[in-house]
């Protein structure tokens, strides 16, 4: 990885409320990062070392823990976050078809983002919706039972909403 | 008349809450109607759902598929009191069958009562468990009573639970902790995220009283962090029973005290296996712990603690106010009560469906489930998610009970059911589920970092057709060793998928080696080809083609070039005349 701790420089204090309530507090790292990454979209290098530097423990700690949980992110995320069912339901429903359109059509794989910041896709384990399979998330919104198809106008449609704003 | 929306997470996945918004904004002063949620009511397939209850509680009618669209009729309906006009959107008999086959105990509330009122659950008995056993239950009675009962652990293993609160009471220490693991990680399991969005007081009673059971005053619940609403319901159902003294110090003027917690996981699904639970909830790498000591003396903090999972706890009022008796009376010699599994994959009606142990998987799959989708033809079962394996046709008589289902290959696991066709890829699955594991390995011990790995490369390079004579071989010994050598239950469980593929699908492996895929999936394996007999020349293929790889003039016989095909298959669906065929 490249370094980026000169590049980025985050505004501290919005994490001093959640840091002053959790940081004296043992076995809280987890729901500190859980709530920098919900402030700052993700967990930007200079965070990392702020919160180990505040609860008295190392950035490679802070790290190790912030790489091992599929949910903390090191880089921002696109206007839409895909997140992707690989359950295996999906998969037995052709999940992987679904994976390929939005590849195909976005240029970008599981954990990348546009160029322009659109998109950000992301394969997730089980969304839970599995009578609905294929299954995909964006920002919230569920889209079930996909075709190829069906995922390109979704994708088309986002597009052409930003296009119009 | 009162209409109740059925909004658990997959329903309003559905469009339940759109459903809801379309009813409400239509609902107007004059109306004698109450407008209500309820959480999942476990007919997945048949979502959004919207009951239609009479004053006096009782179902007047099940909607189905229902959506915002209809929200005018259903409301004409209800005002006239004659259904006659959504006639199209009642339950039919057959579907009433997915219900009705069931025996309800961990799911009794889901779908029926208001996940966000207690005083839904009051109405149904709610309480009443602590109340009896505050009153008139010592903690040693209570762990009789689950001895008698037989419950075992739901998550998976199926360890006794009396078993494990008898060796947290007896631990020594004062402080001990009661942890409920909710991190439902099998992908296609989602039982207890049902319970505790559809019956978030079920599971509290259910740990209140194991709390009691082995001297606990604080109560944990680690919830998987894809579960916002089960999140946000938990929270809520904390704040009431606090409220009305059901948490707290002083319980119910018992004297005992017990406070409520939720811990959000961040996604591992590792943090399955209690130590490496404990290790997360400890905010560290959920990485597991060596066994002994193990969490009853030596836990979280490093103090007794003891681990059950939600379908588990949401047992446990039913057998104090029941009996154990009662619940030892379903099932079989080894498995006693009630299994809740989430039916998912190529079956014609997915849900969940709670059923007493002993009963086979052809009456699961069939007579509940309505049989495989589209007319195909049942291959196999998975059970057990990653841990599990996959159980062929020649086996559906099979009884539901851990003995049985282990003798098999695969496992009870925590109930996920996904049922597959004719068209799904055996070695395409057990890859899978290798992918799965090679990702959520922790990377403690080298068996499971590097065996989930190299089975998974095997995998990969068979499916592309690259196996090679000796490979089943070689698999079958890297399963063994990896199952034998592995630090935790992740490890040792996940060769099973790989194992039970090669026992019930060996054919399918030694296909691929030679160069073929029976089912017809794995892309590197099949070739699509143009029938010239039966092809009109009509150009449907060549326009869908994203490759431009096929080739031949407007009414004359096309053909495909095989080095540009991507064998995307788009071809094959255009064509109206069956000229492009697969092979």
């Amino acid at each position: 990885m490249d370094c980026t701790c000169q590049t980025v420089n985050s505004d501290l204090s919005l994490l001093e409320p959640v840091l002053r309530e959790y940081a004296e507090v043992p076995g809280s790292l987890i729901t500190i990062l859980q709530h920098a990454q919900e402030t700052y979209g993700y967990l930007p290098i200079d965070v990392i070392y702020h919160v180990a530097a505040r609860t008295g423990s190392t950035p490679a700690k802070v790290l190790g823990v912030a790489t091992f949980y599929t949910q903390f992110r090191l880089k921002p995320v696109g206007k839409y976050l895909i997140m992707l069912c690989q359950g295996t339901a999906c998969h037995v429903n052709g999940s992987q078809k679904i994976e390929k359109t939005i590849q195909e059509e976005l240029g970008i794989s599981d954990g990348e983002t546009t160029p322009d910041g659109l998109f950000t896709l992301k394969n997730v384990a089980c969304l839970g919706c599995c009578s609905l399979s294929p299954v995909m998330m964006i920002n919230g919104e569920t889209y079930g039972t996909l075709t190829p198809s069906k995922t390109l106008e979704i994708l088309r449609g986002l597009k052409k909403e930003v296009e119009k704003a | 008349m009162k209409i109740v929306i059925g909004e658990g997470s997959c329903g309003i996945a559905a469009g339940a809450a759109k459903v809801y918004s379309a009813l409400q904004s239509r609902i107007t002063a004059q109306d004698e109607i109450t407008l209500g949620v309820t959480g999942c009511i476990g007919m997945c397939y048949l979502e959004p759902i919207v009951d239609l209850y009479y004053e006096d509680g009782k179902l007047a009618h099940r909607l189905v598929r229902v959506s915002p669209s209809d929200a005018d009729a259903i409301l004409d309906a209800v005002r006239a009191g004659d259904a006659s006009g959504i006639e199209k959107l009642i339950i039919t008999k057959a579907d009433e069958g997915f219900l009705s086959q069931q025996t309800r105990i961990v799911l009794r509330h889901c779908g029926v009562i208001d996940p966000t009122s207690i005083d839904a659950y009051l109405v149904e008995d709610g309480y009443k468990a602590v109340e009896k056993v505050f009153a008139t239950m010592t903690p040693e009675q209570v762990i009789e009573e689950i001895k008698v009962s037989g419950l075992a652990g739901r998550g998976g293993a199926g360890f006794p639970t009396w078993f494990k609160w008898n060796a947290a009471r007896s631990a020594k220490g004062e402080t001990k902790y009661l942890i409920c693991n909710a991190d439902e990680g099998d992908p296609g399991a989602f039982m207890d995220r049902a319970v505790i969005e559809s019956d978030p007081h079920s599971l509290i009673e259910g740990m209140l009283i194991g709390a009691y059971a082995i001297g606990a005053h604080e109560a944990v619940v680690y919830v998987r962090a894809e579960y916002p609403l089960a999140i946000v319901r938990l929270e809520e159902a904390f704040r009431q029973a606090r409220a009305r003294g059901y948490i707290g110090k002083n319980i119910l003027g018992s004297g005992f005290d017990c406070e409520f917690r939720i811990k959000a996981g961040a996604g591992a699904f590792v943090c399955g296996e209690e130590t490496a639970l404990i290790e997360s909830l400890e905010g560290k790498r959920g990485m597991p712990r060596l066994k002994p000591p193990f969490p009853a003396n030596c836990g979280y903090n490093q103090l007794p603690s003891n681990i059950n999972n939600v379908e588990t706890f949401a047992n446990v009022a039913w057998i104090i106010l029941n009996g154990g008796a009662a619940y030892a009376k379903m099932g079989t010699e080894n498995s006693k009560g009630t299994k809740v599994f989430a039916l998912t994959g190529k079956i014609n009606r997915g849900g969940l469906v709670e059923i007493p142990m002993g009963k086979t998987l052809r009456e699961v799959i069939f007579d509940i489930g309505g049989g495989i989708r589209d007319g195909k033809q049942f291959k196999a079962v998975q059970m057990g998610g990653p841990s599990g394996g996959c159980i062929p046709a020649s086996l559906l008589d099979t009884v539901i009970d851990y003995k049985a289902l282990g003798a098999t290959g695969a496992i009870m696991g925590s109930g996920g059911m996904v049922v597959m066709d004719e068209t799904t890829c055996m070695v395409g699955m057990a890859r899978f589920f290798l992918d799965f594991t090679t990702k959520e390995s922790c990377g403690k011990c080298v068996h499971c970092r590097l065996g989930t790995k190299r089975l998974f490369e095997i995998l990969t390079r068979i499916v592309e057709g690259e196996g090679k004579p000796g490979d089943i071989a070689l698999l079958e010994e890297l399963c063994t060793t990896v199952k034998d050598a592995a630090l935790c239950g992740l490890g040792q469980t996940a060769p099973n998928p790989v194992l039970t593929t090669i026992r019930y699908f060996r054919d399918e492996y030694e296909a691929h080696i030679a160069g073929r895929c029976p089912a017809g999936e794995c892309n590197a394996l099949v070739r699509y080809d143009i029938v010239e007999d039966k092809c009109k020349g009509c150009t449907a293929c060549v326009r869908v083609c994203p490759v431009k790889a096929i080739t031949g003039a407007i009414k004359q016989p096309h053909s495909i070039d095989q080095n540009l095909c991507i064998k995307c298959g788009s071809c094959l669906t255009a064509c109206k005349f069956d000229a492009v065929v697969k092979a």
